[in-house]
């Protein structure tokens, strides 16, 4: 009971609080004050004393791509083998899918068969969403198939779902395996928590280079680059779920006799599944989000459309292309969390012998009827809808009306805020940000943190980055100050609103997968390149966990502790202030973390509006084919992330000790 | 159903079968043809791409960048490269072709340039335009509030090179660099001036679309020269480089060097493959500006001209 009290411990942790920041935030001055008057080696790591760790990890995988041998067969061999294997099914799917089976090229192409009709896969795949989930699901569907085929996205749509079909089936049974090796031998749990960290945080752009040296230009090395992004969650997520099974199922499956692999399968997975679910979601999530970047290297799909309406600066297009991959994640999304739910609920035989019967059928008429019918093939262009004249010309209207007012506003928060703070950091001594952090770390969890944290950043000093990283630093707290200060509040609002869940749901769905690009382009036109638009985009993108967490934190508020509340005759606001806040805090700083997370992983793609920071280094690194500088850059950019994701857990974990539980 | 499918099949068979006899091919290995990211590369690859398959080569199109694509020539990961543009390769691409294993396989066609771009209504504003000189005393009208009372440059993406910070250095210009990101982020923020009538000094290529739908000039700088470049003591400052503009001219073909040994006939196409620049133009402004499938204008042009091209394949005509 004293803890929900709702005077004075709060009160007086805040006065020592108060204390303690004080006292570090005098040692922080001071350190600055006395590296000032260090050496200027100590400001600016002289270039003589940088480790060419960039160097030598690009002559290393230079050589292992190109030179190296195991047993008498050359490592690019192999992984070329890997390669062509992986290509086969995405071809087979494509030619099922988008492209149909064609003989010759060039002048002597000729169709042989043709791809199986938009009109029978939306109408079998709305068959199946109302069978599993009800017509809700089912007219989603629908729409959805109708959007693509009628805006002329079909062929790309399908280009695009075959591959990211093959990655999440690939992402899925990877992961699972992963997470059940690392559950059931507790000794391999650290490293593989420690490597899906690093892989995490690391830039996609920054192993792209390798995956292509390794397996190649094309829709196989965008495979393996998309697995690699969208595998750890559903580790992570098979490890919790399979921990989060009740000792007393284990028993009882112990006490009827299940052998080992028996209990996993026949048990532990079907209880697991809700949790399950939770990591799929983020897998499939995760896959469309790196459409954009796997059609760079030639996956092709609705990602190369909006690259290329992107060029030609039709926004509108790649708007409309953009609104494609959302749909494709909207409707893999709902299918799968619903069969997931349905077979955690025990929901069987709602699919029978008959629809499997009538939706072949219905992919079977239409393809053969399209042979006859050329529309049931393609949707004849001149019929094509397009919205793309109105948001172009939106853009324009803004652009020539609205223009005036941005720019003062961009001219201020630049001149007034952004560059005072972008100069300071640059201007911070490495040694007094090193011992900083380290003082830091001591503070919230003792040596082990203190040595972690200087650890991290002496890599980014050493491989002399730390200019770099200190740009990264300006835009990314930035951008996460921006995001939490309208995401938190939005959230804890939307929180005590359960009819808003739908449609804000979509929302943050849209805005985590709608390619950044799209929206990225029309920031350029009102905001100039610069760091303004880029800290826009950051800012879109890492607001979702921001809104997500704090309507998560606030509604696992526990009732009793709310009830106590109302009973002591506290005030709506007191009670929020004094009761709820504290409560959701630990879930509330998870969600910091997570939109801290976001915002880096943003800050390559921020690079294609010109920052200048390590986004801008992994991705000069990739246009110039260099590979070691962008793995370098990229582990510094990793190195905050994790200094980062060590202090709010410490953080959190303190908070968690005095409030209760962290709900996710 | 199933005759139309059979006879699609058939006539399928028939048509690879006589293509079959006219020319064999003398090497089943994967022609892989290069092509980086601006539209007149992904259009004339194409079309290259449409004549060797219509001979029965295996043609692969292999995206890569710009400036990392040497190791890949040298080592046969890439075989053929229609454009190699002599205003940021030059040095590259000749140190390339003296290690012997590149070829140089003649100019495209098209001339190059690229260097500091206004629009038309600009000159109300800075008078002496194009001459550079008077860049020293209206830069101000260039200006944006972070950068007064310099003027602002708008510069190409970093990876792309160009001594512009030198430039300004040597030339003793008034302005800064911002660098976008992207190049359709630089013209996305010409368009967005344009609209408005807005100040806007920035670096354009051509062939692109923009300078053929945008009016406006190229600043006119001392021109490029080599010693420009190495010589300090050159041009109008003494002390440093780079005082001049940046250099313009031919877009060349290149090739991996073995693959003349396996390929001989498609290599001979290669270098007779030539456009002149209004045609260039022309792909380029139906792709950007109108909008269409590159695919599907490099095919257009491939059935216009096929006389043409078939002229050029006259090793595999018998």
């Amino acid at each position: 009971m004293a803890d929900t009290s709702p005077t004075s411990p709060a009160h007086q942790a805040g006065r020592t609080g108060a204390g303690r920041y004080a006292a570090c935030a005098a040692a922080v001055a001071a350190l600055f004050v006395l590296a000032l008057l260090l050496p200027p080696a100590l400001r600016d790591l002289p270039p003589a004393a940088v480790v060419p760790l960039a160097d030598w990890t690009g002559d290393a995988l230079n050589w292992f791509a190109r030179e190296a041998s195991i047993a008498g067969l050359p490592v690019s061999g192999i992984t070329r083998a890997v390669a062509s294997a992986a290509q086969w099914p995405i071809e087979a799917l494509q030619v099922l899918l988008a492209d149909g089976w064609a003989k010759g090229a060039g002048f002597n192409r000729v169709q042989i068969a043709p791809p199986l009709s938009w009109a029978g896969i939306t109408m079998a795949a709305a068959l199946l969403a109302w069978r599993i989930s009800g017509r809700g699901l089912g007219l989603l569907t629908l729409g959805a198939g109708l959007y693509l085929a009628l805006f002329g996205l079909w062929t790309s749509a399908m280009t695009t779902l075959a591959s990211v079909l093959l990655c999440v089936i690939a992402a899925l049974a990877i992961g699972l395996g992963i997470g059940i090796r690392a559950y059931r031998t507790p000794s391999v749990e650290p490293a593989v928590r420690a490597v899906l960290n690093v892989m995490q945080t690391v830039p996609i752009f920054s192993y792209l280079l390798p995956t292509l040296l390794l397996f190649g230009y094309g829709p196989s090395a965008a495979l393996f680059a998309t697995v690699v992004y969208a595998l750890p969650p559903m580790v992570h997520a098979t490890v919790l779920a399979l921990r989060a099974v009740p000792a007393e199922t284990l028993e009882l499956a112990k006490m009827s006799g299940c052998s080992r692999h028996q209990t996993l399968w026949k048990v532990e997975l079907p209880v697991a599944v809700p949790r399950l679910a939770i990591g799929l979601n983020q897998v499939v999530m995760m896959t469309l989000n790196m459409v954009i970047i796997a059609s760079m290297i030639g996956a092709g799909g609705l990602g190369y459309d909006v690259l290329r309406a992107l060029r030609r600066l039709d926004f509108g297009a790649g708007f409309e292309a953009g609104m494609g991959i959302v749909v494709l994640a909207v409707v893999l999304d709902r299918l799968t969390q619903t069969a997931a739910r349905n077979r955690a609920q025990g929901r069987t035989g709602l699919w029978t012998r008959r629809d499997s019967l009538l939706a072949l059928a219905l992919l079977a008429v239409p393809t053969a009827a399209s042979l006859a019918v050329p529309a049931l093939a393609a949707w004849p262009k001149a019929l094509t809808l397009t919205t793309a004249p109105f948001w172009n010309g939106a853009v324009s209207v803004i652009n020539t009306h609205f223009y005036d007012a941005l720019e003062a506003v961009r001219a201020s928060v630049l001149i007034h805020v952004m560059n005072p703070l972008r100069d300071g950091l640059a201007a911070l001594p490495w040694l007094a940000g090193v011992l900083a952090l380290a003082l830091a770390g001591w503070r919230l969890g003792g040596a082990r943190l203190a040595g972690l944290l200087a650890g991290l950043s002496l890599f980014v000093v050493l491989t002399g980055y730390w200019q770099a990283a200190m740009g990264s630093v300006y835009l990314t707290l930035l951008a996460v100050l921006l995001a939490l200060a309208v995401g938190m509040p939005f959230g804890i609002w939307a929180a005590g609103r359960p009819g808003l869940r739908h449609g804000i749901d979509l929302v943050l769905d849209t805005l985590q997968t709608l390619p950044t690009l799209v929206y990225l382009l029309p920031a350029v036109m009102l905001f100039r390149n610069g760091d303004f638009s880029a800290l826009i985009a950051i800012a879109s993108y890492a607001i979702a966990p921001a809104v997500r967490y704090a309507m998560a934190g606030m509604q696992h508020v526990p009732s009793e502790r709310l009830e106590a509340a109302a009973m002591a005759g506290c005030s709506k606001w007191q009670s929020f202030v004094h009761v709820r806040l504290p409560a959701a805090l630990p879930t509330l700083l998870l969600g910091v973390n997570q939109t801290v997370m976001m915002a880096l992983s943003m800050l390559v793609i921020a690079a294609l509006v010109g920052t200048r920071e390590l986004g801008q280094d992994v991705f000069t690194a990739l246009s110039r084919g260099e590979t070691g500088p962008g793995i370098v850059a990229g582990l510094c950019v990793a190195c905050i992330a994790l200094s980062v994701d060590a202090i709010l857990k410490s953080g959190a974990s303190r908070a968690a000790r005095h409030q209760g539980e962290t709900h996710v | 159903m199933k005759t139309t499918f059979l006879a699609t099949t058939a006539a399928a068979a028939a048509l690879l079968a006589s293509q079959a006899a006219a020319f064999e091919p003398e090497s089943g290995e994967t022609i892989k043809l290069m092509q980086a990211d601006w539209t007149s590369m992904l259009v004339d690859t194409e079309i290259l791409n449409i004549i060797l398959s219509t001979y029965g080569y295996d043609v692969e199109k292999v995206i890569a960048d710009d400036s990392a694509r040497y190791p890949g020539f040298e080592n046969g990961d890439l075989t053929i490269a229609l454009e190699t543009w002599q205003t940021t390769q030059d040095k590259a691409f000749n140190a390339s072709v003296a290690t012997g294993k590149v070829l140089d396989m003649g100019e495209l066609g098209p001339q190059a340039r690229e260097d500091w771009w206004y629009p038309a209504y600009m000159e109300e504003q800075c008078p002496g335009l194009p001459d550079w000189t008077a860049l020293k005393d209206c830069a101000e009208a260039f200006s944006a509030p972070e950068t007064a009372p310099k003027g602002r440059y708008l510069g190409a993406p970093v990876s792309w090179g160009g001594f512009d910070e030198e430039r300004i250095e040597a030339l003793d210009l008034p302005f800064e660099v911002v660098h976008a990101g992207t190049d359709a982020a630089m013209f996305a923020e010409l368009k967005a001036a344009y609209e408005r009538k807005a100040p806007i000094i920035l670096w354009v290529y051509k062939p692109h679309w923009a300078p053929s739908v945008y009016e406006g000039s190229f600043v006119e700088f001392p021109a490029y020269e080599d010693a420009c470049y190495s010589d300090p003591s050159w041009g109008v400052n003494p002390d440093m480089a780079y005082d001049c503009g940046k250099p313009q001219g031919w877009i060349k073909k290149m090739a991996w060097a073995e693959g003349e040994e396996i390929w001989p006939c498609a290599y001979e196409i290669t270098r007779n493959f030539t456009m002149d620049a209004d045609e260039v133009g022309q792909l380029v402004y139906e792709v950007d500006v109108e909008g269409r499938d590159v695919d599907e204008v490099a095919m257009e042009w491939a059935t216009e001209n096929e006389s043409k091209w078939r002229e050029w394949a006259a090793c595999a005509a018998d």
